[in-house]
């Protein structure tokens, strides 16, 4: 379906309908709520579209911004849309990560995307002029304090209300120095037909209320957590992200205070609030506004469902409230998301037979077996194939490969041929993730790729084991990184295995700790220093990190606790 | 009443055996646990609980973060002059 439409068009029509509804309600903790308007969005946003302009930013071209979860950020990203340019945000700078890796990894970002404006605050701005690349055409470094509120804006005046739906729209990153260098290209077109199709399953309407505490420079909280809710005018309450890790009840409050109806969640989050909130913290809380809570961005547990269903029950959160949904930036967002209303299927298995042969036998609950939560059907626009190693398409309940054909999938990633071409396969997008299809619903059992997935946030390995090459005593290559499930935390634990030869084990551990942290922002849950030789290798020589995990395991069982 | 070195020490044991998984090798009270990454933002608020539950003492969600504390010993330091208080 082809629609004339574009992100502003789709803005302005709201602020045109609806001025005053309320667009986003921002929560941060210490400081009285923030409420933006559509008319008052669209204001602070063109005022960046018009400083965009007068700095000679071309529609089309792409725009960085790197600004803190906070009222800056929103308008800057409506503005770079309403001029027509290309919104990408870089995540920014933590008090963890080091100066120069985080400077390093900008510049690399800079060098592939080319971007024609950046977008921060007056006291970053000398931080980023260091990470121009000298091939940069940076035609533009506007302050957020330096842009004001448009007086008077039309759409005729705004360059994004003539995008073409089918050109390019947002760019979405995942994080680290190896997602930074792959930016997700999505057009207008896709991001409303991801739209339509998901707003379908979920019977979204004005009355939802959208709450979430996700950041924006993750596809999550980027589209469902933002671009949905205010292009479909739902209100958004929006909790910053930092607040959230401290006091997690915050957002079960913010769902009671301001009836909201829908909410995403990354797995390890259920666990996180079911073990982490205060008895006294829920006083008063009332979920039954709720209508979906949704489970998505790292494989979905049923004993987490299980432990927050039964936590929050006093507090009225309905039996079928609790959902899941498989989604990915490369898709927009969803791919597939269970049904409303219903608690999601449970499909026991032999763990035996998954992990021998590939082959999802179900085994009645009474036996035993392994308990995997459903992800739901595809959605409408949505294709879904469950491939063998050769490309072949399996039949239900044989473990492979899921592959996904829509109409709202990336365009490429962007000024990456490399690495769109290996992507795809006859024009079906490789997940990389493995799974299996029963009774038409999507069941995830692990990856075929090595990316580690911790609360949501996708990590990859090469950047967590260069870092600790780099420590003096660790062998610059006998390094593997992998992770392994913490059923406690409903998330990934990041393990680091290196080798050593003989220096203090402590000191190196300790060392390769803070280097890990410094230079990729990741906390690792151990760190495994092992002889010279340990590491087990394929043939190129690379580490086996599956093969590594299982004896890393083995090993940790055999030695008890430490 | 808890005296500094006392509380240190218990904190210690709870984030070598809790935390970082490693009973028998304690932290160095004057490491930096924040900063360094050496306890993630997920963890703090398991310190929080047991800083409550174990001294009485109520740490603000706005007080976990290095600025603060982020060291054993200021952390020991911070919960001695709340009970003082």
């Amino acid at each position: 379906m082809t629609l004339n439409e574009n992100l502003s068009l789709r803005l302005l029509r709201h602020a045109a309908a609806t001025p005053q509804r309320t667009a986003v309600r921002l929560l941060k903790a210490g400081q009285p709520d923030h409420t933006l308007t559509y008319a008052g969005l669209c204001a602070s946003a063109a005022g960046y579209a018009a400083e965009l302009a007068a700095s000679g930013v071309h529609p089309g071209e792409v725009v960085i911004i790197i600004l803190q979860h906070g009222p800056a950020l929103l308008a800057a990203y409506w503005g770079v849309v309403l001029h027509g340019a290309v919104p990408a945000i870089m995540p920014f700078l933590t008090e963890k990560l080091a100066r120069e890796r985080y400077l390093a990894d900008l510049s690399s970002l800079l060098r592939i995307t080319q971007p024609a404006a950046i977008i921060t605050y007056a006291a970053f701005e000398n931080e980023v002029r260091s990470a121009l690349p000298p091939d940069a055409h940076v035609r533009a470094l506007l302050t957020s304090e330096a842009v004001a509120p448009a007086a008077q804006w039309s759409a005729e005046t705004l360059a994004g209300t003539r995008s073409d739906p089918q050109a390019m729209a947002l760019l979405q990153h995942s994080s680290g120095t190896t997602g930074l260098q792959k930016g997700v290209a999505l057009s207008h077109q896709a991001v409303f037909n991801q739209l339509q199709a998901y707003g379908g399953a979920l019977q979204c309407s004005s009355a939802d209320v959208v709450v979430s505490w996700l950041p924006l420079y993750h596809d999550m909280g980027l589209i469902a957590g933002f671009i949905m809710p205010i292009l479909s005018g739902m209100p958004l309450v929006l909790l910053s992200p930092f607040d959230w890790v401290r006091r997690p009840a915050l957002l079960l409050q913010a769902i009671s205070a301001h009836r909201g109806t829908l909410s995403w969640l990354p797995n390890f989050a259920l666990n996180f609030c079911a073990q982490k909130i205060r008895e006294r913290d829920l006083e008063g809380v009332d979920l039954r506004s709720l209508r979906a809570l949704i489970n998505c961005s790292e494989p979905t547990r049923a004993d987490s469902h299980a432990q927050f269903a039964q936590r929050f029950a006093a507090c009225g959160l309905g039996s079928g409230v609790l959902a899941t949904c498989y989604a990915m930036a490369e898709n927009v967002f969803a791919v597939t998301q269970s049904t409303l209303g219903s608690a999601p299927q449970i499909d026991v298995v032999e763990q035996a037979a998954l992990d021998r042969a590939g082959n999802a036998s179900a085994v009645p609950a009474a036996q035993g077996g392994a308990q995997m939560l459903s992800n739901g059907r595809p959605l409408p626009n949505v294709q879904l194939q469950i491939r063998g190693v050769d490309g072949t398409a399996l039949p239900e309940r044989q473990l492979g490969e899921i592959a996904l054909r829509s109409d709202c999938l990336l365009e490429s990633y962007y000024k990456r041929p490399d690495l769109t071409a290996g992507a795809f396969s006859n024009g079906w997008y490789l997940t990389g993730d493995l799974g299996y299809l029963a009774n038409a619903e999507l069941y995830i059992t692990g990856r075929k790729k090595d990316v580690i997935i911790v609360g949501g946030k996708n990590i990859h390995p090469h950047d967590l084991e260069d870092a600790a090459g780099t420590v003096a005593g660790v062998h610059a290559g006998r390094v593997v990184a992998f992770g392994v499930y913490n059923a406690e935390r409903g998330t990934e634990d990041v393990v680091l295995v290196a080798e050593i030869d003989s220096q203090s084990a402590a000191d190196v551990a300790a060392a390769v700790r803070d280097r890990v942290n410094r230079g990729t922002d990741v906390a690792l849950a151990a760190v495994h220093l092992v002889p010279p030789g340990w590491i087990i290798k394929t043939s190129s020589g690379k580490a086996a990190r599956s093969a590594n995990r299982e004896k890393y395991q083995a090993a940790v069982a055999a030695a008890g606790p430490q | 009443m808890h005296t500094p070195e006392n509380i240190s020490a218990q904190l210690a044991a709870q984030i070598a055996t809790a935390i970082l998984k490693t009973p028998r090798q304690l932290p160095q009270l004057d490491a930096a646990l924040i900063s360094s990454g050496l306890i993630d933002s997920f963890h703090l608020v398991d310190l929080a609980l047991f800083v409550e539950d174990t001294f009485g003492v109520r740490l603000d969600d706005g007080e976990l973060n290095a600025q603060c504390f982020d060291t054993i010993a200021q952390l020991a330091a911070l919960i001695a002059s709340r009970q003082a208080g």
